[in-house]
């Protein structure tokens, strides 16, 4: 199996302050790994700098993708190279429509990437196929991205691009905040039938709850800017149980 | 990332104003300055009746006694109107019967401008007339136009062939008095526009009049006169270009518009005159009166995309006489650099049941100063008025402005007037969320800026839209910061 990504001792700051501290990972394909930690700990961060922020900046180490150090590219030039965030918080774009979004979205990578721009006809066999995945309202393709979406519908939305763009990796970012338990299950739904053998997924998470429906490979623990544990599904339980202050003692000592 | 702005910014100079060319055509001009001879002059060469003579010195008069406006939030150096020339018409044979007698430099200037009479006259539905400096010099589609009474066709050839037309409507609406710009382009206009359209006729293509300012050293004066005779529609195109020039220029127009009982105007102006240089050098100064009388049951609708000018002053308005009559101003005014733009609105209920739509949207650019002022006045007998206005603000950098000023007079209590503002700043986490996506930044930003000004593209027309958007595109580039 070839390795996806592979972060190597990672340092991170932004705006002067050290939020990174040495993070190593190493994801292969069809892998689905989970990364958990207390507020603070620098969750946000690692996906943020993944997917090329501005201002997030590597002061050491390296984050290679499919053997490439993209540590100098832009966010849209990742994106066409099948990196894909799902916000924690997705932005709302009035005026645009959903369809329009993604519609510029495919076919700036398509340009990008020398290929031709995809149909309408193409296109809304896709949109229809893809949608009907998450279980997209209808109306909500139509509508302004994002703009009015109750929590739940932004969320559904997140993977409906996803599965619009189709990543190698995805990076879920507390996709399962803010979400009922409905809306979890349909979402994960959503990311298991995405998921393949040529794919790999990292959920970023606070709770386990939302591991029961996407099943890790591996649980890491984010503390202090680094990986203090990692370990099989069980972690995550071991986790829910004694809270993370246990991670504290462990590593004061 | 890989690719600065400044990089950027380098590669999309000189880029930004593709209109910026000079035609070389032999121009038949009018000495410098401004006096009672100057006047005369105009009116002769354009054989104008004696009462017409009369109207434009008694408009000088009046000006003379003015002073220009200085409550704008725009600040500039007044022109020096001793030093402009007020008379420059492109030098050709006497009277065009057809397109073969253009000057085929001016039918490539209007090729390049994208208008290709010929293919107009073939392929679209639109009608054109062409003014560049200060006469008309080509409209197509008339005989077609003609066949269901409507007249479309220069001021100039108005005066001559429907004196009685222009004699009763021209003024009505915006009295030489109205204001200092309105004064002077009374006392010197030289052509513009003219169309009639009858009784209960709803003219079956858009109407469009193409602006054009060439000569160095000359100011463009022209007026347009709309009448919409009871139950009709028509639907207006305004577009407007000018060459490259490190001294400013100045426009000072006068639109009038006439719905009478039942009919509907729909005005629609892109405006692009040379906003001057990155430094603030040059450009035209746009100072308009548009205004439109509106009569029982009739509709005014002013549409306005505003990227060009170094300084606009600007106030698309509507008078609702009638009762039941409707006014609309939508307007997405852009400055970048140091462009300054006062535009907005005066919405005046004077007839019962009148209703007025106010959507202004504001963007602010580069070191540009944007505003929007606006009136709402209810009359003592607008019983039962209603107004709903929204003017939005939309930022680009930390450099610029975004100022509103609204006014709301109101003197009856059964009126109804809703103000809603916003001011934003485009979003950093917007367009990292378009990037992550694979949308790039340039391209991000124009799908932000046209989704903000969607409501009001979406009423011009069909190409005029498409334009549109190209326009504000090319009017943002490299300007995030």
């Amino acid at each position: 199996m070839d390795t996806v990504l592979k972060i190597e001792n990672l340092h991170c700051q932004v705006q002067g302050q050290q939020i990174l501290k040495g993070l190593n990972l190493e994801i292969k394909r069809g892998e689905v790994h989970a990364i958990m930690g207390p507020n603070g700990s620098g969750k946000s961060t690692l996906s943020s700098v993944l997917a090329g922020k501005e201002d997030y900046e590597i002061t050491a180490g390296q984050i290679l993708y499919q053997n490439e150090d993209i540590g100098e590219l832009s966010p849209e030039e990742r994106s066409w190279k099948g990196m894909f965030l799902a916000f924690q918080y997705p932005v709302e774009i009035p005026g645009v429509s959903n369809i329009n979004f993604l519609r510029t979205a495919l076919n700036e990578r398509n340009k990008a990437l020398g290929r031709d721009q995809i149909s309408a006809k193409d296109f809304l066999r896709l949109v229809s196929e893809k949608s009907s995945l998450v279980g997209l309202d209808n109306k909500l393709k139509n509508r302004s991205v994002n703009e009015g979406f109750s929590g739940g519908e932004k969320k559904r939305n997140e993977i409906f691009q996803m599965a619009m763009l189709e990543p190698t990796l995805s990076i879920l970012d507390e996709t399962d905040s803010g979400l009922d338990i409905d809306a979890l299950k349909i979402v994960s739904n959503g990311v298991n039938t995405l998921k393949s053998e040529d794919n790999a997924t990292i959920v970023i998470t606070h709770y386990q709850r939302l591991l029961d429906y996407i099943v890790p490979d591996f649980v890491h623990v984010l503390y202090d800017g680094k990986i203090v544990k990692s370990g099989d599904k069980s972690l995550a339980l071991d986790l829910e149980e004694r809270g993370y202050d246990w991670l504290k003692l462990e590593k004061a000592l | 990332m890989s690719y600065t702005e400044k990089e950027l910014k380098k590669e999309l100079e000189g880029k930004s104003y593709e209109f910026g060319f000079v035609t070389d055509i032999e121009a038949e001009k009018a000495p410098v300055g401004l006096n009672e001879e100057i006047i005369r002059l105009i009116s002769s060469k354009k054989n104008e009746p004696d009462w017409l003579l009369e109207y434009r010195l008694n408009a000088f008069r009046i000006w003379n006694e003015m002073s220009s406006p200085d409550w704008a939030h725009v600040k500039y150096q007044e022109p020096d109107f001793q030093n402009i020339c007020y008379y420059s018409a492109p030098k050709q044979k006497k009277q065009l019967e057809s397109l073969d007698q253009v000057d085929p430099e001016l039918l490539r200037t209007m090729e390049k401008l994208g208008i290709s009479m010929e293919e107009q006259k073939r392929l679209t539905g639109v009608a054109v007339d062409f003014v560049m400096d200060s006469v008309s010099v080509a409209t197509s589609f008339k005989d077609k136009l003609a066949d269901l009474g409507i007249i479309f066709c220069s001021f100039s050839e108005a005066v001559q062939n429907h004196p009685e037309l222009v004699k009763k409507y021209m003024g009505s609406v915006i009295p030489a008095s109205d204001n200092y710009y309105a004064a002077l382009n009374s006392a010197v206009f030289t052509d513009g526009s003219f169309c009639y359209i009858p009784k209960g006729v709803r003219c079956p293509m858009e109407l469009s009049t193409y602006f054009r300012i060439n000569e160095a050293g000359t100011g463009q004066f022209e007026r347009t006169l709309v009448i919409a005779d009871e139950s009709s529609y028509v639907s207006y195109l305004e577009g407007c270009t000018a060459p490259q020039r490190d001294e400013n220029q100045l426009h000072a127009a006068v639109v009038e518009l006439i719905a009478l009982d039942q009919a509907e105007i729909k005005y629609s102006t892109v405006q692009n005159w040379y906003p001057g240089d990155e430094n603030g050098k040059g450009g035209v100064f746009n100072f308009v009166t548009k205004r439109g009388l509106c009569g029982y049951r009739s509709k005014i609708s002013w549409t306005q995309v505003e990227t060009g000018s170094a300084v606009t002053w600007k106030y698309p308005s509507c008078i609702l006489k009638g009762d039941y009559a409707v006014g609309e101003f939508y307007s997405v005014a852009l400055t970048n650099n140091y462009q300054q733009a006062d535009t907005g609105t005066k919405m005046i209920h004077v007839g019962r049941n009148t209703k007025s739509t106010i959507i202004s949207k504001g963007i602010s650019a580069g070191f540009s100063q944007n505003s929007y002022r606006g009136l709402v006045k209810i009359g003592k007998g607008a019983k039962n008025a209603r107004n709903f206005s929204q003017c939005d603000s939309l930022l680009m950098t930390d450099r610029c402005g975004a100022h509103t000023f609204p006014y709301i007079e109101c003197e009856n209590p059964s009126a109804m007037v809703e103000h809603e503002a916003t001011t934003s700043k485009i979003g950093e986490d917007q367009l990292f969320y378009c990037m992550q996506r694979g949308i790039p930044e340039e391209k991000a930003i124009s799908l932000i800026v046209n989704g903000y000004a969607k409501e009001v593209l979406n009423k011009l027309p069909m190409e005029f839209a498409v334009e549109a958007q190209k326009l504000l595109e090319i009017s943002l580039e490299g300007s995030v910061g």
